[in-house]
């Protein structure tokens, strides 16, 4: 059935099934592979999006339960990779294979908005549940530090 | 100490056999040929012709080919930066492109026999001099033309930043200028080209982000699972549960009537090998049941409706605990005399008379499990079958015509191969079944719509966790009965390990430190049978699991003669015996060399404060543990924390790295290194295949648990690269194996428990 849903600021309509996972609507039918899939089943983080800037896992979340809540993916993270996070990211060379890192990045800018000066305990408490298998756990943090202190090393 | 020839055997060179499933092992034996796109004779060296890997832009910028498979070991960056350096350009002038699978790369590089692979960490010692070879053949090239432009000499010519300067005259050419004439000229004899002093290195030895970096964090398609050709429908793919088994029967009418799924199909399992195969990789498939559909949550979707009939074989009565009673019954047979020589055992000297003499004798049962590879991104591949071609874009660390080729039915040369990153290798695309089952998959559904008059369109595989987890080629496992004997003065005098193989025989530590260095060394085997789950190569194969069981019991005979255990392995390595491998000059696959362990040892020591730890607090140890692995040495000392509840935490690690006189990219080489420590820790605390009634038990990232980023506190891992005058080895693997050892020998340290078997987690343990 039709759902229109608000993703990165625009109106997509689609025809799916009701219990499809949002995971599957942007990667198959809106064509935004962005969004990774890892598990199926919340375990790894990987698809990682924010829902009116909640990260939730878009793998466990139904298209029919999203209704007007804004879906924020890593496609509109920033519209030319201009978020701080991102920037950080680029300047500390943080991904091996990168395949988690749209969901750690994901999950990372819900916690900043929230917490802007995270602790390291604030952001392990936020960022264990996205695992990073070639292990760039040490990066990643110091990544949201360098972000949250507007670029420069703490 | 004296040359031996034999000491070449084991883990010298690069050995690559054919596995079942379109699989090549990465083993430790050099069989050149079988390295080569063809089988036969290994081919003699090429002209370099540098024109196949550069292409020059009129602003005088670069188009630089990256020819390997990327899997996120940073090799995209890594070769094309050894081009630009010796061609002198400036990385920002250089662009990217990843190349397809074609002979061409290796043999104008003029180094045919090396191919396009991932695998062993072969990808910086076989391609760093010709990589070199092709950028400073192109810089040449340059020079020349520019000296017959200017009518000088090429001595009088510099170049830098893409441009070629006369400083006497003060003339200047870019390359742009100079390419059209430079790259038409003839391929350069290797013999002709003259490379950089490795001092004047601008691009190598720094450090140069990840050039998809910038994909990535904007989350533009960039892996194989991103590809997405017009038209493409996705495909699930049912296969037996137990290994070996076959679809009997299953109601596939029934699921092509369920919404979006567009084709559904039994796909018979291979003939073990076909009769249209190449010379070369066994490339058979299994039997299963293909859905596909318009998009792949319909396919998995419709796999809860399917109902298969299978045939499950006889691999269905097999199990871990079975595994376990057929150990157990091998404890008699440990003081057997090995057969020696070869992979499978050594004998060297009589290590039951010497444990006769001995002062002191310790005895201890070790054990590692089965282990998936378990890459973030699950298996997946694309393949377009139309009209007698296949074009197929792969994750695969060892792309093979042939895996596209023969399930589809064509020729090799009827298929176009892309390379496309892949979301982490660790080994496991060193098997490819998704290429061979999605290119006959593909096969079948464009003769499906031929037949019905629809197009032929793209068909994109993509397995699920559970399918990854119960269908991987899994990390041996080996359960090691040791004994070692020990004189008055605590010197080791005798060493016998009796393995319990099973999977294969790279659990076996025939030719592993103490070996050489002890005058009574002993390494048996008894197999387990049957035994049929299949097996590969995980990240840094043999030493991933040998180096957990060596390098602990070494401790425990260290802390048994009383002394310091870094020290103890020191001096055992400064004391060769006449089995000790000769000292060589060569880097890349040659045998152990003490003096390179000695260095890191040396080195890790110094920076840890080690000889200072009996300082640190009830409950904290620091541990050491050394590697030689895929041609490099690493040691780690590592400090962890072990409360009452055994709540484990890892305080710091300490790396001391030699890879030999260059480091290609240090950021990522750190990065590799960091990792490494973290999977380490992986397969310490928490990973463990195991088998039931011929199925994998485990099932996804709920019951086989990485590392998480809380278990990883900040600053953990410090990494240190010695500077050696050896030729360049690679990274990818090295960095694995001793972690989990030093974390054991810290616990010990810290607790006075040795821990003797994999993973901690079913010992009580778990991370604060």
């Amino acid at each position: 059935m039709p759902y229109t849903l608000k993703i990165n600021g625009q109106s997509k309509t689609v025809d799916v099934p009701a219990d499809m996972p949002l995971l599957w609507v942007l990667r198959d039918v809106l064509n935004m592979k962005g969004t990774k899939f890892g598990c199926g089943i919340g375990a790894c983080g990987a698809c990682t999006v924010q829902l009116n800037g909640r990260a939730v896992r878009a793998c466990q979340t139904q298209v029919s339960t999203v209704g007007n809540q804004e879906v924020r993916t890593i496609e509109g993270l920033s519209s030319d990779g201009s978020h701080p996070l991102q920037k950080a990211w680029l300047q500390l060379d943080v991904p091996q294979c990168g395949y988690c890192q749209a969901g750690q990045l994901m999950n990372a800018a819900a916690l900043l908005a929230r917490t802007p000066k995270p602790t390291d305990a604030d952001i392990d408490a936020a960022m264990t549940g996205n695992l990073c298998r070639c292990g760039t756990y040490l990066r990643i943090r110091e990544a949201i530090h360098l972000a949250a202190n507007g670029g420069r090393k703490a | 100490m004296k040359t031996q020839t034999k000491q070449l055997d084991r883990r010298s060179f690069i050995k690559v056999s054919a596995l079942a499933g379109g699989g090549i092992l990465i083993g430790l034996y050099t069989e050149p040929q079988l390295l080569s796109q063809q089988p036969g004779a290994a081919p003699a060296p090429t002209p370099v012709n540098p024109g196949t890997f550069i292409t020059v832009h009129p602003d005088n910028t670069f188009t630089i080919i990256a020819k390997n498979p990327e899997t996120g070991q940073g090799i995209r960056n890594a070769l094309p930066m050894v081009i630009a350096d010796e061609f002198d350009v400036d990385w920002k002038q250089v662009k990217i492109q990843q190349s397809d699978l074609d002979d061409k790369y290796g043999r104008d590089m003029g180094a045919p026999a090396v191919r396009q692979i991932e695998g062993g960490s072969t990808a910086t010692p076989q391609n760093y001099t010709p990589m070199r070879n092709v950028g400073a053949a192109a810089r040449m090239m340059m020079v020349a033309t520019a000296a017959k432009q200017f009518n000088v000499s090429a001595t009088e010519l510099t170049t830098e930043s893409g441009v070629v300067t006369h400083t006497r005259s003060g003339r200047k050419a870019t390359y742009a200028t100079l390419a059209q004439a430079a790259l038409s000229m003839p391929p350069m004899q290797i013999a002709d080209i003259k490379l950089k002093d490795q001092k004047d290195f601008k691009i190598l030895g720094t450090r140069v982000p990840g050039v998809d970096n910038p994909a990535i964090v904007t989350g533009k398609p960039s892996f194989s699972i991103d590809v997405n050709p017009p038209g493409m429908l996705y495909a699930a793919f049912e296969k037996c549960p137990v290994f070996g088994g076959k679809v009997s029967s299953a109601n596939v009418d029934d699921i092509k009537k369920l919404p979006g799924v567009k084709h559904a199909f039994i796909v018979p399992a291979s003939e073990p090998r076909p009769a249209n195969a190449p010379p070369g990789p066994n490339v058979s498939w299994a039997s299963g049941v293909a859905i596909v559909a318009e998009t792949w949550w319909h396919a998995q979707n419709a796999r809860k409706q399917l109902k298969v009939v299978w045939d499950e074989g006889p691999v269905a009565s097999q199990s871990s605990a079975g595994y376990m009673a057929q150990i157990k019954a091998l404890a008699s047979k440990t003081s057997e005399p090995p057969a020696g020589g070869g992979p499978r055992s050594t004998k060297e000297g009589d290590v039951e008379a010497a444990f006769k003499t001995a002062a002191k004798i310790v005895e201890a049962e070790y054990d590692f499990p089965l282990l998936a590879h378990a890459p973030l991104e699950p298996q997946n591949s694309t393949a377009w079958y139309k009209d007698g071609k296949l074009e197929i874009w792969s994750p695969s660390q060892i792309p093979q015509f042939a895996n596209a080729a023969v399930p589809a039915g064509i020729q090799n040369t009827d298929v176009t191969f892309h390379l496309v990153r892949a979301g982490g290798g660790f080994g496991r695309r060193l098997v490819s079944e998704y290429d061979i089952e999605v290119s006959k998959i593909a096969r079948m559904v464009a003769d499906e719509r031929v037949k019905a008059g629809q197009p032929s369109v793209p068909v994109k595989l993509v397995w699920s966790r559970e399918d990854d987890m119960g269908h991987d080629n899994y990390r041996p496992a080996g359960y090691h009965y040791f004994k070692a004997g020990l004189d008055a003065n605590g010197k080791l005098i005798a060493f016998r390990d009796y393995v319990a193989s099973y999977g294969n025989t790279s659990v076996i530590p025939a030719n592993e430190f103490p070996r050489g260095f002890v005058s009574n060394f002993w390494v048996g085997e008894g197999q387990i049978s049957p035994f049929n789950i299949p097996t590969g190569a995980l990240r840094a194969p043999s030493t991933n699991g040998i180096s957990f069981v060596m390098q602990s019991f070494i401790d425990e005979i260290a802390v048994a003669a009383g002394k310091d255990p870094l020290q103890y392995r020191l001096d055992l390595l400064a004391n060769p015996t006449a089995n000790a491998p000769a000292f060589t000059e060569a880097s890349f696959g040659a045998p152990f060399n003490a003096r390179r362990a000695i260095g890191v040892l040396e080195a890790v020591r110094d920076m840890s404060d080690w000889n200072n730890r009996s300082k640190l607090p009830k409950g904290t140890g620091k541990g050491v543990a050394f590697q030689f692995a895929h041609s490099g040495y690493v040691a780690y000392v590592v400090q962890v924390s072990v409360d009452a509840n055994k709540k484990l935490k890892i305080d710091k690690a300490w790396a001391a790295i030699d890879i030999g006189n260059q480091i290609m990219n240090v950021s990522q080489a750190e990065n590799l290194v960091q990792g490494g420590f973290v999977e380490g820790m992986s397969h310490m605390m928490a990973w463990e295949i195991t088998i039931d009634k011929g199925r994998v038990v485990q099932a996804n990232f709920n019951n086989y648990q990485p590392t998480r980023m809380r278990q990883v506190a900040p600053a953990t891992v410090e990494v240190k690269f010695l500077k050696t005058n050896y030729s360049p080895t690679g990274l990818g693997e090295p960095s694995l194996p001793p972690a989990p050892p030093a974390i054991a020998n810290a616990i010990f340290a810290a607790t006075g428990v040795r821990l003797r078997a994999l993973p901690l987690a079913k010992q009580g343990y778990s991370w604060t």
